[in-house]
């Protein structure tokens, strides 16, 4: 018999709460449709979702955590972009 | 012991439901994979709260104090009112699948109609399995899609499966008197309507895995009354070990 590992898939659910899709993990399937029961089966055993994405893991482009300092270093020092130099007026309440 | 048709009829949903949960069971820890072993424990999970809930009710039919635990553990083969089908072994992948589709392919019209039973409790456990039995048609469904238009070993091995289960399908559109009073009481759905949508999903499932659908044979039959194969005494001594050496027990 052959041994081959099956595809990998990332997973995405929207809770009930929560208004986007969250990454919560990653599971191997065959296909497109097994990677979506393979992920009720694995993340939403305790109520946690509404809605399920799978996504294989090869579409997903990611930054080279080499060019951390070069892509993330240069906002640490810009501060004004947080909106805590407002004072919001009483009247308008929660926020 | 007499039981009314009632009761044997909810013994018999409920030991379909916990044979069949049982079996799947089994597979926990020893499935090819992590995901479809989470899958497995969730399907035998759902059965097994389904024969809990039939239990329960029997046990206030029969109104002397049993419990689901008293009926679980503490009956013997003969007892046990579940179709033959449900005992069968798991064999390989394929034969667990196989008899999964058989049964939800039943099970679920079969609860979509129970929703309109008469009786109230009957009704309410049908309209909570009806959801989940749907998923186990679509999971085994798209199992045997794959297993049967996959590799040469895989559709052999799905072919084989479909020829040894299919003489324990007939069992499940059986009608005996017990259940002939029910239907005619509006407790029972008829299980003669639910053959057409049962040969649907299998000629469905069948043609698109380029599998043969077994023609008409002999048919098993008896484990309704409580004449089963020798595979259930192997699952009872293992399902029922702690309460026999250990009466009473409580977790």
């Amino acid at each position: 018999m052959t041994e081959k590992n099956w595809p990998l898939w990332e997973v995405f659910i929207r809770s009930r709460t929560g208004l986007a899709h969250r990454h919560v993990g990653s599971v191997h399937a065959v296909d497109a449709e097994m990677a979506l029961q393979n992920a009720r089966d694995v993340y939403t055993r305790r109520g946690e979702g509404l809605s399920l994405w799978v996504v294989p893991s090869s579409a997903i482009v990611a930054s080279d955590p080499a060019d951390k300092d070069v892509m993330f270093e240069p906002t640490a020092s810009k501060i004004y972009r947080h909106p805590t130099f407002y004072d919001v007026p009483d009247e308008v309440g929660h926020m | 012991m007499t039981e009314t048709p009632l009761l044997r009829y909810t013994l018999r949903l409920a030991d379909n439901a916990l044979v069949l949960g049982h079996r799947l069971s089994e597979w926990v820890g020893h499935a090819p994979v992590l995901e479809e072993d989470l899958a497995l424990g969730n399907l035998g999970l759902d059965l097994i709260g389904q024969a809990r809930a039939f239990y329960a009710y029997a046990g206030e039919i029969e109104g002397k104090g049993r419990g689901e635990d008293a009926f679980a553990y503490l009956r013997d083969a003969p007892e046990y009112r579940n179709v033959l089908l449900v005992e069968q072994p798991n064999g390989d992948f394929a034969a667990t699948m196989m008899r999964q589709l058989f049964y939800s392919a039943f099970a679920h019209p079969f609860f979509e109609a129970l929703q309109a039973s008469r009786d109230a409790t009957l009704a309410a456990i049908a309209a909570k399995a009806v959801k989940e039995m749907a998923y186990h048609v679509r999971h085994s469904a798209e199992w045997i899609i794959r297993l049967g238009d996959g590799t040469d070993e895989s559709h052999r091995r799905a072919q084989a499966a479909a020829d040894e289960l299919w003489t324990y399908t007939g069992e499940l559109f059986e009608i005996d008197a017990v259940e002939r009073a029910l239907i005619e009481a509006g407790v029972a759905p008829d299980t003669a309507a639910l053959r057409a949508t049962f040969d649907k999903t299998i000629d469905n499932v069948f043609a698109e895995a380029g599998l043969t659908r077994p023609g008409a044979s002999f048919m098993q039959s008896g484990g309704r009354d409580g004449q089963h194969s020798e595979h259930l005494g192997f699952i009872l001594t293992e399902l029922q070990f702690l309460q026999r050496a250990y009466p009473g027990a409580k977790w």
